[in-house]
């Protein structure tokens, strides 16, 4: 009960930083500043992101990432968060705005996606990088609420799925780290929707992470899991098995006698 | 030529068959009655068809003679000869021969197993379920709780996120409780803004299409270069505009998902402001639009 109250408590103090009305998606309707850079490497750090930045992405988002209209959103507000998902995961940079950004090799390696990070997360407060302690996290109620939040679209063993419009990546792949599972969740990458701490909680996540990374080794009885999209193949290899199964059957009962 | 058949076998056969009729009774009056014990249901019914099956086979092993041979037929020369083997014939009738038993059991065994397939056509169409479609436990007033009954407040859901909501204090299982609550950009609520306040807005769980769960919800990190926000059926992809009422705009569902209008109560709690704008639950031939 204890714990319970601490979690709706951490709720509580993360719906008022975020504030009730935010107008896109990760990023307020009127954007708090950050909090100004405390020392002299950090502000070298971000210094160093921002050239990156004009480099690598301002082609899209605009030099002074604000976005540019009908091509790429604004950047202001967006977070540590978002900032370090689609950079670890190489969904961006992005060749052609409107394809869908899907995982990849990074493009920078990690002093670099931390300088852009450090950037990013300087221009607007925002969501900060969850930490994600999968030793903390326990696989059975990571099933349960996996199957309640994400099993809609990404199935119930993580293999992926389709939206109209977009496809559900598949997170049985051992590349995904915890971190990059708890950031999609709070950022809601792509057209996937965002849960906030009052919908899953950070001891959620990591169950729902210790989940996932399971999904990466998983123990097929049987010793083949079918694609692991669940019981629709499953029932359909069983159909075939029982159809040459009365096959065999209808076969030696019509079997005349010899004469 | 002709080999002695078995009576043993024919009894066999007689005795599967009765037994095969008597499990599909038995499935009817389990339907009539017990209409939800399903392993009743399924047993009885699995086993009239295996006692069927084990008739079929033991016939065509034990009774039905499979040799195959020509017996010419004696030319009839003279006509009291002719006389006497159709008065014959005609005796032969009388009394249950072993042919009339058994064909007379699997009269007996296809009627009822013919029953037992036909009487769960009850359970199809409008007749009798029309008045349970339209029930819903949703009135003004109503709060809407989550799946551990706790009430979901408006400031629970951000721009972008999603949740299942239910009627406080009704049956979480019958088909007009569930609704999938969606918050979207006040300034993209082009229909009814009055039942979205905020932006929130709950529909229908159940697909208009085939009935299942809605449990797919999109929302674009930026729309222009992707797609608007939608709610999506996993079973066919029917995907509804939430901005537009739940209009269809992709698959095969032929009517939106019935909005329920919500409101803020004075405490920050999602709260029905009236009954389902719609008719909800699946469709079928004829009412295809729902009316």
């Amino acid at each position: 009960m204890g714990l319970l109250a601490v979690v709706c408590g951490a709720g509580a103090v993360y719906g008022f930083a975020v504030g009730p009305a935010t107008a896109q998606k990760g990023t307020s309707v009127n954007p708090r500043p950050a909090p100004p850079p405390t020392s002299a490497a950090q502000r070298q750090q971000i210094d160093r992101g921002r050239s990156l930045f004009v480099d690598g992405c301002s082609s899209c988002h605009g030099n002074d990432a604000k976005g540019k209209r009908n091509v790429a959103p604004t950047l202001v507000g967006a977070g540590a968060a978002a900032a370090d998902f689609y950079l670890s995961t190489g969904r961006m940079p992005l060749s052609n705005p409107t394809d869908e950004p899907t995982r990849s090799p990074p493009a920078y390696n990690r002093q670099d996606i931390d300088a852009l990070v450090a950037y990013v997360a300087s221009l607007g407060a925002g969501p900060a990088i969850p930490h994600v302690d999968i030793s903390q996290g326990k696989t059975n109620t990571g099933l349960t609420s996996f199957t309640l939040h994400c099993a809609g679209c990404h199935q119930v063993g993580a293999a992926g799925g389709i939206v109209t419009g977009g496809v559900a990546p598949a997170l049985n792949n051992e590349d995904i780290t915890p971190t990059q599972i708890g950031e999609a969740i709070r950022v809601g990458p792509f057209l996937m929707p965002n849960f906030n701490a009052q919908q899953i909680s950070d001891a959620d996540i990591a169950d729902i992470a210790r989940y996932v990374r399971s999904t990466s080794t998983p123990d097929d009885r049987g010793g083949w899991g079918i694609g692991h999209i669940g019981p629709i193949p499953e029932g359909m290899i069983a159909w075939f098995l029982a159809a040459g199964a009365l096959l065999l059957i209808a076969r030696l009962i019509g079997e005349r006698e010899p004469e | 030529m002709r080999r002695s058949r078995s009576p043993v076998g024919e009894l066999a056969v007689v005795g599967a068959l009765l037994a095969a009729s008597a499990c599909a009774i038995a499935f009817v009056l389990l339907y009539v009655f017990d209409e939800f014990n399903t392993q009743l249901l399924g047993l009885s019914l699995g086993l009239a068809l295996a006692f069927l099956a084990l008739a079929a086979i033991v016939a065509g092993k034990k009774v039905v003679d499979q040799r195959t041979s020509v017996e010419e037929r004696p030319t009839l020369v003279e006509p009291e000869v002719e006389q006497e083997v159709a008065e014959r014939a005609v005796g032969a009738r009388e009394g249950v021969s072993r042919r009339k038993l058994i064909v007379g059991a699997a009269g007996v065994a296809g009627v009822s197993v013919g029953a037992a397939a036909i009487a769960p056509l009850a359970s199809l169409g409008p007749n009798g379920v029309s008045a349970a479609l339209k029930e819903s436990p949703w009135r003004k007033g109503v709060p809407l709780v989550d799946d551990n009954d706790a009430p979901l407040s408006a400031d629970q859901l951000e721009v972008g996120s999603w949740t299942t909501g239910f009627a406080q204090g009704a049956d979480k299982r019958a088909l007009g409780t569930a609704v999938v609550v969606v918050r979207i950009l006040e300034s993209e609520v082009f229909e009814n803004p009055q039942w979205a306040p905020q932006g929130i807005m709950a529909y229908s769980k159940v697909c208009t299409h085939a009935g299942c769960a809605v449990s797919l919800f999109r929302y674009p990190t930026y729309e222009p270069t992707s797609q608007p926000p939608a709610l999506v059926c996993p079973c066919h992809y029917s995907t509804f505009d939430v901005r537009r009422g739940a209009k269809v705009v992709f698959g095969p569902a032929g009517r939106p998902l019935p909005q329920l209008p919500l409101s803020i109560d004075a405490g920050g709690k999602l709260v029905a402001a009236g009954g389902y704008v719609g008719n909800i639950g699946p469709a079928w031939w004829g009412v295809r639009k729902g009316t």
